[in-house]
């Protein structure tokens, strides 16, 4: 009975998105600091960022992705990103972005708090969890403009 | 030198045309979809209408009534009824959209059972209704009492919704003309409801669309008939004042 349980406590404290988001640090417009101890995996990154039902990015961003058709145009492309924004500026952009620009469109990536009308079986959740997070930034810091194409 | 003259002429001429910058989701559309609604024997809304104008005709209910037993012909009585909604219902002494008032009709009048909302029944003679007011302009009713609700519903437009937190105005006013994806966002002006999506394979209202946009949003859905959606409407007929209906609209 109690290893039952234990099993299901490991298994709740696994389910990133289903948890309070860990506490992060805002400095000169960046969190500097990443969200896991786990180093972002870009090829995992970049999964996430194309898949339309999870990272939801190419529906408003193009990018550097010729195979992808239907790519949205309500957001800057992401070719560049890399060259453009540090790695703990980008981190602040997915984590929060209405915290650069009040009026952004860009969803929160990892916010549970301060929302309005949340349908309920994504109360409590964040967009993404922490290493997906982790692994869409490592992704877009390798987005140089010279290696675009 | 002609050629020149014609482009001055056209640069002094279309600020004239540029008055009224909205636009129908009509606008939006390719020119087989647009092509689709003209015709009313390819559109598939005017199944919908077909079926409207029998139930119209048909007894219903305890009265063994028909609509047309008290409207007589819609072509004319009805003429200019939808660009009028939501209304002011006296009886109840609060908004009443279109759709509510036939269920009002249906089981005070006529005692027959309420219909459902986005039933069959339902949006047969919603559209059926709404039809005759096709090219009529939508004309919101100067009615002082709607005031209070109409202002909830522009508050509802503007407030940030969902897991994704973004509010209509953000996409349908601030990227109208942008591409979610593929889908090119629209307006937002409810010209043509009941409307066939081809996307639903159905024909469907506008609180079904109001629940499609939210869900995308990740957020509550507005429960069809309700106080909100209610709102939401009356600010958007508002919003749309002038533009005319296409009902049954065809929409991607």
């Amino acid at each position: 009975m109690w290893r039952v349980l234990g099993l299901l406590a490991v298994l709740v404290s696994f389910d990133a998105t289903a948890q309070t988001p860990v506490p992060y640090r805002i400095e000169n417009g960046a969190i500097a600091q990443p969200l896991t101890g786990v180093k972002g995996d870009p090829a995992k990154g970049r999964a996430i960022v194309v898949e339309r039902q999870k990272g939801l990015c190419l529906l408003c961003h193009s990018g550097p992705f010729p195979e992808e058709r239907f790519q949205g145009d309500l957001a800057p492309s992401l070719v560049g990103t890399g060259s453009r924004l540090s790695e703990g500026e980008i981190r602040l952009r997915m984590v929060d972005s209405t915290k650069v620009n009040e009026k952004t469109i860009m969803p929160p990536y990892y916010k549970t708090e301060g929302l309005e009308r949340v349908a309920a079986n994504y109360k409590g959740k964040t967009l993404l969890s922490a290493q997906e997070i982790e692994d869409v930034i490592a992704f877009l810091v390798s987005l140089k403009d010279d290696t675009q194409k | 030198m002609n050629r020149l003259a014609y482009l001055v002429v056209i640069g002094i001429a279309l600020p004239a045309f540029a008055q009224d910058a909205r636009k129908s989701g009509f606008d939006f559309m390719g020119p087989d979809t647009q092509a689709m609604q003209k015709d009313d024997l390819a559109n598939p809304g005017m199944l919908s209408v077909l079926e409207g104008e029998a139930l119209w005709k048909a007894n219903a209910g305890t009265s063994q009534k028909s609509c047309a037993s008290c409207h007589d012909d819609a072509t004319q009585s009805i003429k200019g009824v939808a660009a009028r909604y939501p209304a002011f219902d006296e009886t109840t002494q609060a908004p009443l959209d279109l759709a509510g008032r036939i269920i009002q009709c249906r089981t005070e009048r006529q005692g027959a059972p309420a219909p459902q909302r986005e039933g069959r029944e339902l949006l047969a003679l919603t559209s059926y209704v709404a039809h005759q007011s096709r090219d009529l302009p939508i004309a919101p009713p100067k009615d002082a009492r709607l005031a209070s609700t109409r202002a909830q519903g522009a508050a509802l437009y503007s407030t940030r919704m969902g897991q994704l937190n973004f509010s209509c105005a953000q996409c349908h006013d601030d990227n109208a003309g942008g591409h979610l994806g593929a889908a090119p966002i629209p307006q937002a002006h409810p010209t043509g409801y009941p409307l066939y999506r081809l996307e639903w394979q159905a024909l469907g209202s506008l609180q079904r669309r109001f629940r499609n946009c939210l869900s995308g949003m990740r957020a509550e859905p507005i429960a069809a008939g309700s106080k909100e959606a209610i709102a939401l409407e009356l600010f958007l007929m508002e919003r749309a004042a002038g533009i005319h209906l296409e009902t049954p609209a065809v929409r991607p």
